[in-house]
């Protein structure tokens, strides 16, 4: 792997002094609200399948995260998406919409090259990452249980 | 020949070539911002009625080209050459702008200082007597960077505020040897300089040494102090690469001068910019849509605008390349 070449210190200096500081303890209290909404209406949608819709659990939780998906979905193309992103960070990049939003932002970015070679073939181009190493580590984990238990019998 | 190399990398036009006609056009965001009354036309979208951003481009940097050339009284088929640049991957938008107009085309890339290459080239041929009249154009368009550069434009990440946004705009000028009321009497051609930035939203960063350098040497080889110029005006180093670049000059004992900055003057305050303007549009449109109008009416009467150009690509930034920039400087003059 190679590694991203640095600057000299004497340049370092000077650029660090005219950049302006990333507001890490804002940033992170945004993340924590935004995230924290988004999580709460979830959450909110969950219990009221459960206690009105008389679903149970397993049955509730795949609705709601199809709902955050489709809210992400709609959101993204109306605009909307990128700026809460800008001010949630993280809050709305970790849950499932930041999944939805990399999709259907790569799908409406590449809509003029075609349906199929455009949307389609673009549309994990940055969530694919997350799934390819999603499954492996799954996978990893998964098997080094199984070999534990399999030793200790 | 009444052009002459002066030191390693000025050339002085002692029978200067004049710009004879300029026009700017501008996105939504460019048209409300305090260069508004500068821009020939503004986009009333991103889009504007185009089917993709690049088309939108393309026609930006047309209508620019066209605007221009029928302000200086011409028409396409009087033109004799053209240089034209911009962003976007195998420089499609002006290709294609070449292939409406029917000019003698040349490609050009150098990042956003694009359109000093191009004046710069134009110059050289007006003044050499290869062609009379040279039409230069250059833009970008905030979509299709974004696009190329970094993530989808709908995707929700947190920029850093010290990124810089790429100007939706394009600028056109038609050089012709002696005339015009903005005379280009020097130009210092850039070397490219790398002090190893590898942060893609640092472009500020990374072109401030490449400013610094060329004006450094422009002022040194013509034997000028920076006051000498009304105003020197970066490309687009934004907030933070203007701050680094005071310092640069200071250190190199360079002061006294007025330093602007394009991607500062398209934009003003506006926040939702982060750190300021940037892309080949922005020291296009500043420079041939603003400071040309300056020159003409007489508040400014000598300037040097050196715009600068981060030579990345979205791959060799992956490969951890870190981003070599350039800056191109031409002096341009109020013909009394």
């Amino acid at each position: 792997m190679r590694v991203k070449p640095q600057p000299e210190p004497w340049y370092q200096m000077i650029v660090q002094r005219h950049t302006p500081p990333r507001r890490v303890w804002c940033n992170c209290l945004c993340a924590f609200i935004g995230g924290g909404l988004l999580c709460s209406l979830a959450q909110s949608a969950l219990f009221v399948l459960m206690e009105f819709g008389r679903l149970t659990r397993q049955e509730a939780a795949p609705l709601v995260l199809l709902g955050v998906i489709l809210l992400t979905a709609l959101l993204t193309g109306l605009g909307i998406y990128d700026r809460l992103g800008q001010k949630a960070g993280a809050g709305l990049a970790v849950p499932i919409s930041g999944f939805a939003n990399s999709v259907a932002a790569s799908m409406m970015e590449h809509q003029s090259e075609g349906l199929v070679l455009g949307s389609g073939c673009n549309s994990f181009k940055l969530a694919g990452a997350v799934i390819v190493f999603g499954i492996v580590s799954a996978f990893s984990v998964t098997a080094l249980k199984g070999l534990i238990r399999l030793l200790l019998g | 020949m009444s052009i002459r190399q002066q030191g390693r990398r000025t050339w002085i036009f002692d029978e200067p070539p004049g710009i004879v006609g300029t026009a700017a056009v501008g996105g939504p965001r460019e048209g409300r911002g305090p260069l508004a009354a500068d821009f020939d036309q503004v986009l009333p979208d991103l889009r504007a009625g185009a089917a993709s951003f690049e088309q939108a481009e393309q026609q930006m940097e047309e209508m620019a080209a066209r605007l221009a050339i029928a302000k200086a009284d011409l028409t396409p088929e009087q033109i004799s050459l053209m240089f034209a640049g911009d962003l976007i991957n195998q420089l499609t938008p002006s290709n294609f702008t070449a292939r409406s107009l029917g000019i003698p085309y040349l490609g050009l890339f150098s990042a956003c200082a694009t359109a000093v290459e191009g004046l710069t080239l134009a110059a050289l041929a007006a003044s050499s007597g290869v062609a009379e009249q040279v039409l230069v154009v250059s833009g970008s368009h905030t979509c299709t960077a974004e696009r190329q550069f970094r993530y989808p434009n709908e995707y929700g990440c947190q920029k850093p505020p010290h990124s810089q946004t790429t100007a939706t705009a394009a600028g056109a000028a038609v050089v012709a040897a002696g005339s015009g009321p903005v005379a280009i009497t020097a130009v210092t051609v850039g070397r490219v300089c790398d002090e190893h930035i590898s942060d893609p939203f640092a472009m500020g960063a990374a072109m401030a040494p490449a400013f610094a350098d060329t004006v450094q040497a422009h002022l040194h080889e013509r034997g000028l102090k920076a006051a000498d110029y009304d105003l020197i005006v970066s490309g687009d180093l934004g907030r933070v690469g203007q701050g680094i670049a005071c310092e640069l000059l200071q250190a190199a004992g360079i002061s006294g001068g007025r330093l602007e900055d394009c991607g500062l003057l398209l934009y003003g305050d506006d926040k939702q910019v982060f750190a300021g303007g940037s892309g080949c549009g922005c020291a296009a449109a500043v420079g041939f849509g603003h400071l040309c109008r300056l020159l003409r009416e007489g508040q400014l009467r000598r300037i040097l605008l050196c715009a600068t150009g981060a030579l990345l690509s979205p791959l060799s930034c992956q490969q951890c390349e870190s981003i070599p920039a350039i800056s191109h400087a031409v002096a341009l003059e109020r013909r009394c």
